[in-house]
């Protein structure tokens, strides 16, 4: 915290009003999720596709939640401002140009993957490249790398739903129990209703989450920047902060806008954040979920929405600076992760605070919840029924599926626990360093069997262990622990970059090297069990609507 | 999967007008290049109420490659004569 903010009176009690509200909210939106098992619902929960998939009958409207609800988390209400409020334009606001450039992305490859997807019936992008290579080796490790991603992903969401918790006094003491009860209390509610009603629980609840956080925001954008003097006023003091010298490292806190030195990190940041994130199962589980080709890129055209409230966000991690937030945690220590709820809690009468917190928490819940049970479904599908029992009758499949989405929650904490919470941001690239290795086996397949398979597993592995290394050695001046964040220099360029996309063109690299040599040996590629037509099947296709009729459409995206 | 005679195994990529489909690729790739030139707009002024250049430069991108993405859509729909064709 630099020297020049005023401090506002830190309050670190119980507010009673704001905790109630939270509660109540918070109890309606659970009460929601449950009924919501039987929303539209097929014939049982048993099965994995009725489970995790939601019986894949939601269309435009409800896809575009579903995505929202995915796309907009913890990330952008606590993580982003966090990081604007903590060091500035380069470690938090290119997630704006990260979430415009995302659309013109998905939009060149995204309707292939839904066409061939349905065509064959896959669910996973390992789906896919094992039918496209008829290589199980490379689904494996598409599916493990998913499933591992996820983890620090649903991690981000945790410490974002602890954040408002703790700021609205739940918790805190001395023994371990007390301290870390915000975050086991988030991890019981997620897992729980997640366990009972599957894909359709989020769903319904992205609803009143979206409600409810554009409440919040239009709100918090119109009157907090007049309540703190106006956008000149709140520029000038985040960059006074900005430039004042940091007491842990001696250089200046943080960027007003990137300076000399910095335009790489800021355009890699956002280019390997969006490239990277369509590649996460979630996103994936989301886009297949659409009634046709053409959904997903009309979704395309009217996502940005999202992208310009996530920008606004983004700068009340500045507004807070004007306001003179101090963001302390129940164990007395400053913590820039509770920024946004403690801006919310100071500014806010208590019974809205009350409201902002549950929409922040909701907010959390739902992509946690989203993200968990699509990790559970690569899992199942592309490892357990794979590798480990390929006889798994349904009911078994859906047991695993429910199993794992515990699972990789449980994983989830173990991040938390472990790694820098002050930079909450750095889960979520750091996800994106190892989800982006999976970029060339999916969507380079979906243009072309040039790339050798072999070639592809031995890229793909070449930058798990490149970025994995880099991001470990990233040590965090202020706590000296490891993992501390995802920008290196990279090499040739000199300037620091995100460790994501260096690790992606070493994997370029050697894939495109080893792709030579293999062909020039002509060593088999594998059986392509795909056809040219297959990627551009539209929802009129006897196969795509067979597949889109074994989980019977009743109502179409435009009715509701 | 069975497949019937109406499989679609004999079906072909739809045919698609080329120029149309290279003009919605370039509408895709402007906002992503002139996002990724951060040095065209790390700057401060000109300011717009108050607001320095580099955010505000930024949200209009928001809308600008909203449009871009939209009518990349509606070129390659055209471009495979399927611009009135609704999905239910």
């Amino acid at each position: 915290m630099s020297a020049d903010v005023t401090v506002m009176a830190a309050d670190t009690g119980v507010n009673g009003v704001a905790l109630a509200v939270l509660i109540i909210l918070f109890l309606v939106v659970t009460v929601l999720g449950f009924s919501a098992a039987r929303f539209r619902r097929g014939d049982n929960l048993d099965s994995l596709d009725e489970w995790g998939l939601g019986g894949r009958r939601f269309g435009t409207w409800v896809t575009w939640f579903l995505l929202g609800g995915d796309l907009y988390t913890a990330y952008t209400f606590v993580a982003v401002p966090a990081a604007m409020f903590a060091t500035g334009s380069v470690a938090g606001f290119f997630a704006v140009p990260y979430t415009i450039v995302l659309y013109p992305i998905i939009f060149v490859f995204m309707a292939r993957l839904w066409s061939v997807s349905h065509r064959h019936g896959y669910v996973t992008s390992a789906d896919f490249v094992r039918g496209r290579y008829g290589s199980r080796e490379l689904s494996l490790a598409i599916a493990v790398t998913g499933f591992l991603a996820t983890m620090p992903y649903i991690a981000l969401q945790l410490v974002g739903i602890q954040a408002v918790l703790e700021v609205a006094g739940v918790g805190g003491g001395d023994n371990w129990l007390a301290a870390d009860l915000p975050l086991l209390v988030a991890f019981v509610i997620l897992a729980a209703y997640t366990y009972t009603s599957g894909l359709r629980a989020p769903a319904m609840i992205a609803f009143v989450k979206d409600a409810l956080i554009y409440l919040v925001i239009i709100v918090a954008i119109i009157y907090l920047p007049t309540k703190f003097g106006g956008w000149e006023h709140i520029f000038g003091a985040a960059e006074d902060k900005m430039a004042a010298t940091s007491e842990t490292t001696g250089k200046p806190t943080g960027s007003f806008v990137p300076g000399d030195g910095q335009m790489w990190a800021y355009a890699t940041l956002g280019l390997g954040s969006a490239l990277a994130l369509f590649m996460y199962p979630h996103s994936i589980t989301a886009s297949l979920s659409s009634s046709s080709r053409n959904t997903i890129r009309r979704n395309a055209a009217i996502l940005p929405a999202y992208s310009f409230v996530l920008g606004l966000l983004a700068l009340l991690g500045w507004v807070a600076i004007a306001a003179g937030t101090k963001p302390v945690g129940l164990d007395g220590e400053p913590n820039a992760q509770l920024v946004i709820p403690q801006l919310f809690e100071d500014a806010f009468p208590a019974w809205f605070a009350g409201v902002a917190f549950a929409a922040i928490a909701i907010g959390a819940l739902v992509p946690a919840a989203i993200m968990s049970i699509a990790a559970a479904n690569t899992f199942t599908r592309n490892i357990y029924k794979e590798w480990i029992n390929p006889r798994a009758t349904d009911k078994q499949e859906a047991k695993v599926s429910k199993l794992m989405s515990l699972l990789v929650k449980a994983f989830a904490l173990v991040f938390v626990f472990t790694m820098d919470k002050q930079n909450a941001i750095n889960f979520q690239l750091l996800g994106g360093i190892w989800i982006l290795q999976t970029f060339p086996a999916v969507v380079f397949s979906l243009y072309t069997r040039w790339f050798h398979k072999w070639a592809l597993l031995l890229g793909w592995a070449v930058g798990m262990v490149y970025g994995t290394v880099q991001a470990y050695q990233v040590v965090n001046p202020a706590t000296g622990k490891h993992f501390g964040g995802s920008l290196d220099v990279m090499p040739v360029i000199g300037d620091l970059g995100y460790i994501a996309l260096t690790a992606f063109v070493l994997n370029l690299l050697v894939t495109v090297a080893a792709t030579v040599l293999l062909r020039a040996g002509k060593v088999d590629n594998g059986t392509d069990e795909t056809t040219a037509y297959d990627y551009h099947a539209d929802a009129d296709d006897p196969r795509v609507r067979k597949d889109l009729a074994e989980n019977p459409k009743t109502l179409g995206a435009e009715e509701l | 999967m069975p497949l019937g005679s109406d499989s679609g195994e004999t079906r072909v990529v739809p045919p698609a007008n080329k120029f149309m489909l290279v003009a919605a690729g370039v509408l895709l790739l402007i906002p992503v290049v002139a996002l990724m030139w951060v040095g065209s707009y790390a700057k401060i002024e000109p300011r717009l109420w108050g607001i320095p250049f580099f955010f505000w430069y930024q949200f209009v991108w928001v809308f600008l490659c909203s449009a871009m993405t939209y009518s990349a859509h509606r070129l390659v729909l055209a471009a495979r004569g399927q611009s009135g064709k609704v999905l239910k």
